[in-house]
């Protein structure tokens, strides 16, 4: 497991009061009962522990644990360097 | 038109998180008003404000009482409405005899989310952060109301009544009004509010009206008031619903008085809360004589105790108000704001129920010139030939409520 998939893990545990050992890349949200509200808080604290930014049309598609952590990888690939100035 | 009585009560206060240690502390005379402590908002360094004192609830961990979804979209003023009123709905069985869409929650509220909201403003403004994406739904007035809809399962009209220190009795009295018309079978009603933020703070000592000592009502050297948090909450049904199904009752309301200073912003005004109070008995269909305990607004400032004190006479008249046993219990629980009239009328009915008058607690020498037999340092026995209790709340803004409860037997 990866520092991403640890710190992903850890946010949805953290959200849902659950043990995270629960939790895998295959969990699914709708197994976690992880409504609407939910979903935005957990991208909330996602985008604030690794400074990224998730896209609206990209918050729909996710339905597991393993998109959410394959994303966070993504945006953080594809992240311009910190001190280049956006416009 | 409708009797209209209370069957169930449930609170989250600085003197008890359930009724029953709430009336301990209400007739024992235990105050909630303790040491601010550390803000735990506060930015390093800041000046702090002029008080020390203020009323919390402690104890009170939301995950013993709702999901980790629901603590996490709420604040702590609506986590404090959704316990209490659970409670008072439990407490009453309300909800075995009436119908969810044919009940009603009438809740008073005067500074939601305030808990969410001041750190978001704070990080937003000063580092340029992003907002919390549940902030709106944890600081809207109304998420209180609508969490107790949610939580009980209750779908008839549900609405936040929002008229500062007196939020919470305005409820209770159009709740009282929209049970005894007919309009609900019956409702959840009663105030909730957690304003205790670090700018709350400050913003009311700027204000200078925060005791720097401790809230004395009535006292000839009282020196102002002390905040508080808190709820309470109340089921209302029909009289002849509680009777046929046996249920509790604690107290009849019988009128609810409301009025308009149209006069200033703060400054309290006698001929406004005066209407208020006579409005609150000529809808209750008595008279003065008939008055038997007000349990005051009593906010321990020199200006609201003095004006309130005038009212009374005006609305009682002279011979009868100076014989009017009077407290006020603030210097128990504090003045915890939209919450505060509703916390007000549980130990109003409490004393009905119990046939004893709470006492003022921390009353040093009894202000002479206010003219009112303020009752201090221990409880009195109810009198049941003067079987109506008052429970006035004059909110800033000038706008008066005034409740008018019954000694059922």
């Amino acid at each position: 497991m990866d520092d991403i998939e640890k710190r992903c893990i850890e946010i949805i545990a953290k959200s849902k009061n659950i043990p995270a050992d629960s939790i895998n890349l295959d969990t699914t949200f709708e197994e976690l009962n992880i409504d609407s509200l939910d979903k935005i808080n957990i991208s909330f604290e996602v985008e604030e522990t690794f400074k990224i930014e998730i896209p609206d049309d990209a918050l729909g598609t996710l339905k597991t644990v393993g998109d959410v952590v394959r994303g966070v990888h993504q945006l953080r690939e594809n992240k311009p360097p910190a001190n280049v100035a956006t416009p | 038109m409708n009797r209209v009585v209370i069957t169930g009560l449930g609170c989250v206060t600085p003197i008890g998180n359930t009724v029953d240690d709430f009336r301990h502390s209400l007739f024992s005379g235990i105050t909630g008003i303790a040491p601010i402590g550390p803000f735990p908002t506060a930015p390093a360094g800041h000046p702090g404000v002029r008080f020390t004192q203020m009323a919390q609830v402690v104890d009170f961990d939301p995950l013993q009482y709702m999901s980790t979804g629901t603590a996490t979209a709420t604040e702590r003023a609506a986590q404090f409405g959704i316990v209490a009123a659970r409670n008072a709905v439990e407490h009453s069985g309300l909800l075995q005899a009436h119908a969810p869409e044919d009940t009603a929650i009438i809740l008073g509220c005067s500074c939601a989310g305030r808990q969410a909201e001041e750190p978001q403003l704070a990080n937003l403004y000063l580092r340029d952060a992003r907002a919390h994406p549940l902030t709106v739904v944890r600081t809207m007035a109304n998420a209180g109301a609508s969490h107790v809809s949610i939580d009980l399962g209750i779908t008839g009209p549900v609405l936040t009544i929002s008229t500062a220190c007196a939020s919470g009795t305005h409820a209770i009295g159009m709740a009282f009004h929209m049970v005894r018309s007919g309009m609900v079978s019956a409702a959840v009603a009663g105030g909730h509010d957690a304003p205790l933020t670090f700018g709350f703070l400050r913003a009311w000592d700027s204000m200078r009206v925060v005791s720097p000592t401790l809230c004395r009502p009535f006292s000839a050297d009282r020196d102002g008031m002390t905040l508080g948090e808190g709820a309470a909450m109340f089921t209302l049904e029909t009289l002849e619903s509680a009777q046929a199904r046996n249920a509790t009752i604690y107290a009849e309301i019988v009128g609810f008085g409301m009025s308009a200073d149209a006069h200033h912003i703060t400054q309290p005004y006698s001929d406004g809360a005066a209407k208020a109070i006579r409005t609150a008995l000529k809808d209750a269909n008595a008279s003065p004589s008939e008055v038997g305990y007000i349990n005051a607004h009593g906010t321990g400032t020199t200006a609201n105790d003095s004006t309130e004190a005038e009212a009374i006479h005006k609305a009682l008249g002279p011979d009868i108000a100076p014989t009017v046993p009077i407290s006020s219990t603030k210097s128990l629980h504090g003045h915890s704001i939209g919450a505060t009239g509703a916390i007000e009328a549980l130990a109003t009915v409490l004393a009905l129920h119990h046939n004893q008058l709470p006492f003022t607690y921390g009353v040093t020498d009894v202000d002479t010139t206010l003219n009112l037999d303020v009752i201090t340092k221990e409880t009195r026995p109810f009198d049941p030939l003067r079987p109506i209790a008052l429970s006035n709340s004059l909110a800033f803004g000038g706008l008066n409520a005034v409740l008018a409860l019954r000694k059922f037997d």
